[in-house]
């Protein structure tokens, strides 16, 4: 062996070989390989048993066009786009005012933001249900101070389920436009300022464009999550208003029709895809995404 | 006109503590409730009828929910343990070494993180079937292990990035060999990243609802499954009641780890 090879062996291939194959072996067996077998199987049919039968067809990409099936999508669309324009709004001025604290100020938000985390998020909606239940408080509130003389339906309704995703995901936007707004060139704004900008023009035409990337990443995180968090569908839809996750979960667990709820993962991994590749077009990082 | 702008200011100011006070009002709403209604005198969560610690007793006896609970703070356990080993090791190797393969890998690192988490419960429970792996406490944790990898890879990497490189180097001069190195002087100066990367894996698995539906068996049910079956019949309030021991336990650790913090930082800044 020449000293050379020696030298990469000792120096490189072992290295390389000890710290980075745990990673490469489980992403390939865990990520790889299974998201290759759900496309091959959405291809595939089932028997009498439930099987999955391996033979080629579009069946299961031709049934995704079933027209009860379109409107659940039209739904769980319609459900995705509000709850991002919400968090959008409601999350935009927080991550500015965050990114605009004392430092102390600053990590105490954080802290607070991340820590409901830490209770599970079924039993945070569940709670929801006491607050805009019939018999709720916002009801009860609304009665007492006469507003309304019978309760109004607020559980189960689409309202509710864009409550809960916006109450669910919320951080998810708040964390990536904080992270940009951080960072900003401070001097930009005092620059607008000396040379006579008012705060509201200063904002539209710098800190708004400057932070748009924030945006976009924050909208990934929410708007492709919120398509298939079926749990928040079951706890405050009741059933009625559905996600694109409900019909892909039902296949699983109820219909036993594994193939076709392949086909249908492969369309959500098609929309990531799509928003993925946007985003990156708009000049936003994949780091950022990971949030750190 | 000096004192116009001031006040104004001020108002400014005092417009943005109201409003992130309702939003923090939005987001503690709930848990308020949760702690409230576990002193509640009625089964059912509607309406605060009567002080009472009953709940708590039988929480105490509820041994199918102690079982979840503690079938989640296992899976919890183990894998943060093991993505944390797994994740330290390759964001250690992949910032300091070119090899090929190295973009597949990142790649790889960032498809748990985009791609919704449906999509991988069902990829994993087809995997799992495949290859006959039965479903409980290791599927439960392999699955956890995937998802929580690709934190811990960017928590170490930001951490390593603005690392001296020359400690080490000093260090191999003197004699000590590369696993020396790592353990005694790589390690203890990416431990910060090592432990919120490790905090955020342990967060992300006891959450976790989704990948656990697809991937967990019979037998090993977690909390939050548990409290998503008890959705059909309703939430009881000894749920509540554990719910509440957790949140007092957590609110309590990081208030102090942070106050804490606070302190120290403040006293180096002096000094």
């Amino acid at each position: 062996m020449s000293i050379q090879k020696k030298y990469n062996l000792r120096n490189k291939i072992i290295p390389v070989a000890v710290t980075v194959s745990p990673v490469a072996v489980w992403l390939v067996l865990l990520i790889a390989v299974p998201l290759l077998y759900i496309f091959i199987i959405s291809f595939c049919s089932t028997d009498a048993e439930h099987n999955i039968v391996f033979s080629f067809s579009l069946a299961n990409y031709a049934k995704m066009f079933d027209p009860s099936l379109l409107t659940i999508y039209a739904n769980s669309l319609a459900i995705s786009v509000l709850t991002t324009v919400f968090c959008i709004l409601v999350g935009y001025p927080f991550a500015y005012i965050m990114a605009f604290s004392s430092p102390f100020k600053k990590s105490m938000m954080m802290v607070f933001l991340l820590l409901p985390f830490w209770t599970n998020s079924i039993i945070r909606l569940y709670g929801w249900r006491t607050i805009i239940g019939r018999n709720g408080y916002i009801n009860l509130a609304l009665e007492k101070l006469g507003v309304i003389s019978s309760p109004f339906t607020m559980l189960y309704t689409r309202g509710a389920v864009v409550l809960g995703m916006v109450y669910t995901l919320l951080p998810f936007m708040i964390l990536p436009i904080h992270t940009v707004i951080d960072k900003l060139d401070r001097s930009y704004l005092e620059a607008a300022s000396d040379l006579g900008a008012k705060p509201v023009k200063s904002f539209l035409h710098i800190t708004l464009p400057l932070t748009m990337p924030g945006i976009f990443a924050g909208t990934i995180m929410v708007f492709i999550p919120s398509l298939a968090y079926f749990f928040v569908s079951d706890i405050l839809g009741g059933g009625k208003n559905q996600l694109i996750g409900n019909v892909i979960e039902r296949q699983f667990k109820e219909a036993f029709n594994w193939p076709f709820g392949a086909a249908l993962s492969i369309l959500l991994i098609l929309i990531t895809l799509l928003l993925v590749k946007a985003y990156m077009k708009t000049g936003g990082s994949l780091e950022e995404l990971g949030g750190v | 006109m000096k004192l116009k702008r001031k006040s104004k200011q001020k108002l400014k100011k005092r417009a943005g503590t109201v409003y992130t006070a309702l939003v923090f009002i939005f987001l503690y709403m709930p848990i308020m409730i949760i702690i409230l209604f576990s002193f509640n005198t009625s089964e059912r969560n509607v309406v605060f009828e009567g002080f009472t610690t009953k709940w708590y007793g039988i929480m105490v006896q509820n041994s199918a929910l102690l079982y979840a609970f503690k079938n989640t703070l296992t899976v919890g356990f183990w894998s943060t343990l093991i993505s944390a080993a797994i994740g330290t090791l390759a964001a250690v190797g992949m910032y300091r070494y070119r090899f090929h393969g190295r973009n597949l890998i990142d790649m790889l690192l960032y498809i748990p993180v985009v791609i919704p988490e449906i999509v991988l419960g069902i990829s994993l429970l087809s995997m799992f079937s495949l290859c006959h792996v039965s479903l409980g406490l290791a599927s439960l944790v392999a699955a956890h292990v995937t998802f929580c990898i690709p934190f811990v890879v960017f928590t170490v990497r930001a951490r390593l990035s603005g690392y001296d490189n020359s400690i080490e180097e000093a260090a191999m001069d003197l004699g000590a060999n590369r696993r020396q190195v790592f353990f005694r002087i790589t390690v203890p100066v990416i431990s910060p990243g090592i432990i919120s990367g490790a905090a955020l894996a342990f967060t992300l698995s006891v959450d976790d609802i989704i990948i656990s539906f697809f991937t967990t068996g019979p037998k090993s049910t977690t909390f939050p499954l548990k409290a998503m079956e008890l959705v059909r019949t309703g939430i009881t309030p000894d749920v509540y009641a554990l719910s509440t021991i957790v949140i007092t336990v957590t609110f309590s650790v990081v208030l102090t780890v942070q106050t804490v913090l606070y302190k120290k930082n403040k006293k180096l800044n002096e000094s």
